[in-house]
């Protein structure tokens, strides 16, 4: 087999697991199967980096997203004990969902329809003379180069970024001093009773 | 151009479209904020398809970028999430219009 004929199998292989965990994300009821899901929709995204030679964002693509996003979600929902089932069947707007649906076929329409009639031409732009991909030069450095020079800015604000991130999630999740509970007719949906504090054993 | 190239923007597109119905369909906080993730990995693998067409590395080096606007969305979400979430147990998308001033 050629090369071209291994990266076809493995793009068709990849495709449908992309596409069957991204469908599983938006129909399990529960958010944990949603989770795990998304888990085997972005291990997919990551081989398909591995067949267009991005070796070093594969790893971070399983390391970042399987490995702290996805958890991170699974320990929100471990926290806050929202291991029911979602009310799928309730629907606040009326037809809320046909016009989900009709939204998210045009934009995928739209897409295939240009790429389809454009046809052999898809890029048309110059192609690259500083930032090349070579084949002699690992594909780490390569990025890491372009990184440290030409987007040393971005860089230096993503920095920043993520400080900003780790303050307000810090602000957020501290525990409020009074907590005031919202008025009960803002949802549909019940809250669960509250649940009486257990007293705590003592072990003598 | 390869009949691939235009597989992985097709997929992508797909990819971004279901994304797109779920956020717009589902009302569980949690379940928005990964298909908020199912959208922007769509946008990765354009970006780095895009990247390979053109055999250019700054493709793969604005993938890194949006992976960390992207876990630092996620930090700031989930903060929402569990800060709604503690004034009123199983709290749906609609109830974060508390956040209104």
């Amino acid at each position: 087999m050629g090369t071209d004929t291994v990266e076809a199998v493995v793009f068709v292989a990849c495709a449908l697991i992309v596409l069957g965990g991204a469908f599983g994300v938006i129909w399990f009821r529960n958010p944990v199967q949603s989770a795990l899901s998304l888990v085997a929709t972005l291990f997919g995204v990551a081989v398909l980096f591995l067949n267009m030679n991005a070796q070093f964002l594969a790893a971070v693509q399983v390391i970042v997203y399987t490995g702290a996003i996805v958890v991170l979600i699974l320990f929100v929902i471990m926290l806050l004990g929202v291991d029911t089932a979602d009310d799928i069947d309730a629907e606040p707007l009326v037809g809320q969902r046909v016009i989900a649906l009709v939204i998210a076929a045009g934009v995928a329409g739209l897409v295939i329809a240009g790429v389809t009639i454009v046809g052999g031409d898809l890029v048309s732009g110059a192609r690259a003379a500083t930032a090349a991909i070579t084949d002699d030069v690992p594909n780490i450095e390569q990025i890491g180069r372009v990184l440290f020079t030409d987007y040393v800015y971005a860089l230096e604000i993503t920095a920043v970024l993520l400080t900003i991130a780790v303050v307000a999630a810090v602000v957020m999740a501290r525990k409020p001093t009074e907590v005031e509970p919202l008025p009960q007719e803002s949802s549909s949906m019940e809250p669960p009773e509250p649940v009486e504090p257990e007293a705590e054993e003592v072990f003598d | 151009m390869r009949g691939i190239d235009a597989g992985y923007l097709v997929l992508s597109a797909i990819l971004f479209s279901i994304g797109a119905f779920g956020l717009l369909v589902r009302r569980n906080p949690l379940v928005m904020l990964m298909c908020v993730e199912l959208m922007l990995n769509a946008v990765n693998l354009t970006f780095v398809a895009f990247g390979m067409m053109l055999g250019d590395i700054a493709g793969q080096v604005i993938v890194m970028f949006v992976l960390v606007v992207a876990a630092a969305e996620v930090v700031v979400g989930l903060g929402i999430v569990v800060a709604v979430s503690r004034r009123k147990p199983g709290a749906t998308a609609d109830d974060i219009r508390v956040l209104r001033g």
